[in-house]
């Protein structure tokens, strides 16, 4: 075959009106969603976190209509595969966010443990959104990992002064729950960190 | 296991000015390199199991059910199927279809959606499937209309109907749109031509199919659509 490859399928925007097929039950449609913004229950392994955070366009501007995906090992660093049919007990580690309910997203999930030497504990992250015509890749790692951050083979390949953009700060809320703050900028100064996955 | 890489001479610019919301919204910096690790080559297990009847049959899975009375939706009924390949040509097996799209008078059930065109009681406009052993998926919808938007002075989307695609892992995630065979919006449409590489950007256009025509009651387009996958080894090609 060789050069005779077919070619990929050239990516769209998921434009404004996503929300009724893809995160149907976030939306209030009467139809049901396959996943969810949040990916746990009561009684999962692992450190429950908040991953929360607003998206800035060029301007600085909140962007409300973005669907946000992330995907993510479990808390001893183990990606659920496909293969492993979900039940409502098993942690998938991924979940899907229509950022138009509140203006952000907000995760619910479980802080996930390193996958292997040279990873950092994070969490994989899609951006779609009108005006984007290709989705972009981006990670999350976590603030209170700065010696794991340190030697992270994909960190580390991030020019330094960019680095700061790819880390949720921790902090904790008035009833105790974990959160990860991740701002995104599309653009600017502080554009976040976009991945050529 | 190598992925073949995103190929940017088809997929379009995060920048282009015609489309207007990507000026304040693409990302300008370049993009950063990443080795690849289970992070990118594996995939979600996102509930096959909660498939329900009817989701791929958009004819039927937005009925109002007023008491007894059901009704039909309003429009041409059409069947959209087609394989589902990586870029040598094997079939993607089990992967995730999900579509939206507007009614046949181009309005989206999107709360958002303020185009004067009439709501189909009738019709919902999002589905979903997983492909076969054969890469196949297969839609029972109606097709969808124009509509205007506010881009530049009388812009209008062609017809078309979104598609979201899992592939075999992550890094092959695909949002995309279908669109039909003769529009004369496509040439003047700002997303569509954001794809500079001819033969890729026409095959988001649907081919009218008699093969997936139903008898007495939908006509047929078949849409395949080429998703990243693993390099072949040499053993495969």
């Amino acid at each position: 075959m060789g050069n005779n490859k077919l070619k990929q399928t050239p990516s769209q925007t998921v434009g404004p009106y996503f929300s009724y097929g893809l995160t149907p039950e976030q939306g209030g449609y009467d139809f049901k969603s396959i996943t969810s913004p949040i990916l746990v229950k009561k009684d999962t392994l692992g450190e429950h976190i908040i991953l929360q955070g607003h998206i800035y366009d060029g301007n600085g501007d909140i962007i409300p209509d973005a669907m946000i995906e992330i995907y993510q090992a479990d808390h001893q660093g183990k990606y659920i595969s496909k293969e492993i049919p979900p039940s409502d007990d098993v942690f998938t580690g991924f979940g899907r966010c229509d950022c138009e309910t509140n203006s952000n997203f907000c995760f619910k999930t479980i802080k996930p443990g390193s996958i292997g030497d040279g990873h950092a504990p994070h969490i994989n992250m899609v951006i779609f959104m009108r005006g984007l015509l290709s989705h972009a890749y981006s990670r999350v790692y976590f603030s209170d990992e700065m010696d794991a951050n340190h030697n992270d083979n994909v960190l580390n390949n991030v020019p330094s002064d960019r680095r700061a953009t790819l880390i949720a700060k921790r902090t904790e809320n008035e009833n105790g729950d974990i959160i990860y703050q991740f701002d995104l900028n599309m653009q600017g100064i502080n554009e976040t960190v976009f991945f050529d996955v | 296991m190598s992925h073949n890489e995103r190929d940017w001479s088809v997929h379009p610019p995060y920048i282009y000015p015609e489309y207007k919301s990507t000026i304040l919204r693409g990302p300008k910096k370049p993009l950063i390199a990443i080795e690849h690790s289970l992070s990118e080559l594996t995939i979600p297990a996102f509930g096959h199991g909660q498939m329900q009847e009817f989701d791929n049959d958009l004819t039927i899975n937005g009925r109002a059910t007023n008491g007894q009375m059901v009704g039909e939706p309003l429009g041409e009924r059409i069947q959209v199927s087609g394989r589902i390949l990586d870029e040598y040509g094997r079939p993607q097996v089990g992967i995730l279809v999900e579509i939206w799209q507007a009614n046949a008078a181009g309005r989206y059930i999107h709360k958002s959606d303020q185009h004067h065109a009439p709501i189909d009681p009738n019709f919902f406009g999002g589905g979903r499937c997983v492909s076969d052993e054969n890469g196949r998926y297969s839609f029972m919808s109606i097709k969808p209309g124009a509509y205007p938007w506010g881009n530049h002075h009388n812009a209008w989307r062609p017809n078309h109907i979104h598609f979201s695609l899992f592939g075999m892992s992550f890094a092959s995630r695909l949002v995309t749109q279908m669109y039909f065979p003769g529009d004369p919006l496509l040439a003047l449409d700002p997303i569509y031509n954001a794809t500079n590489d001819q033969a890729a950007r026409t095959s988001l256009i649907a081919k009218f199919s008699e093969e997936y025509c139903i008898p007495d009651l939908a006509l047929g387009y078949e849409f395949d659509i080429i998703l990243r996958g693993p390099m072949a080894t040499p053993m495969e090609v």
